[in-house]
């Protein structure tokens, strides 16, 4: 069984995590993934980013949120990487990937795994610029991403 | 264990809700018997307490590190924390 949750305080490689997650599910018909990078901050000038979590409290959170993926479409697998601490401009933040038999399955779970990872695992994100520090603000849409999954499933 | 019972919790703080209040965690052994509650109550402590936990909109709880209503129940609680809406991924 290849690894499932990661939370990382230094680099990895997605082309790497990807390889090993698709050689992981030999049945699968399709594998999605999708992967964040660090961009620079809306004013310009990024230096670093930091990303603060709450040990503990993160693993446990990643792992429902991908149980809770796995109950919702036949998955073969699903992995979620994420870092934390100091990240520079350029850098990969996090990776999620899913494997189905069948790619709507795949894409609507990695999109699932995206939207509950932005507004239910806890981390947060300073931007640290040449003009100071500032924590990076949840956005509205966020969180209104996550009422679509609320409705009642389409058929297949 | 009553809501009116004094009990100790491990409180934590993160992102600008740490930084303001100047502390990552601490105990304190309060009668709350809500995260709402809990926040009034601290925010009475001090300036820096105010300022950290002025707008209860913009904070988040979690209680034994599942996400939590600001009325949810304390009681046999061990662990609580008090943090800005998360912005991962």
């Amino acid at each position: 069984m290849a690894r499932d949750i990661c939370l990382l305080d230094g680099p990895f490689d997605p082309g790497a995590e990807l390889t090993a997650f698709t050689a992981a599910n030999p049945g699968a018909g399709g594998v999605v993934s999708f992967t964040g990078i660090v961009r620079d901050a809306d004013t310009g000038g990024l230096q670093h980013m930091e990303i603060e979590h709450y040990p503990g409290m993160t693993e446990a959170a990643l792992a429902d949120i991908r149980a809770r993926a796995c109950a919702r479409w036949p998955l073969s697998g699903a992995l979620i990487v994420h870092r934390h601490g100091i990240l520079r401009p350029g850098e990969v933040i996090m990776m999620v990937a899913t494997a189905a038999r069948h790619r709507a399955d795949a894409f609507a779970a990695a999109e699932y795994l995206m939207d509950y990872l932005k507004s239910r695992a806890p981390f947060w994100k300073k931007e640290v610029t040449g003009n100071g520090a500032a924590w990076v603000s949840a956005r509205d849409a966020d969180e209104d991403a996550l009422d679509r999954w609320d409705r009642p499933a389409q058929p297949a | 264990m009553t809501p009116e019972q004094d009990q100790t919790l491990d409180i934590l703080y993160f992102a600008w809700v740490r930084e303001r209040i100047g502390v990552a965690r601490e105990q304190v052994t309060t009668s709350a018997a809500t995260p709402r509650a809990l926040v009034a109550e601290l925010a009475a402590r001090d300036d820096r307490y105010a300022a950290a936990l002025a707008d209860l909109g913009a904070l988040r709880v979690a209680i034994d590190q599942t996400l939590s209503d600001l009325d949810a129940s304390l009681a046999g609680a061990r662990e609580v924390a008090i943090f800005p809406p998360m912005t991962g991924g």
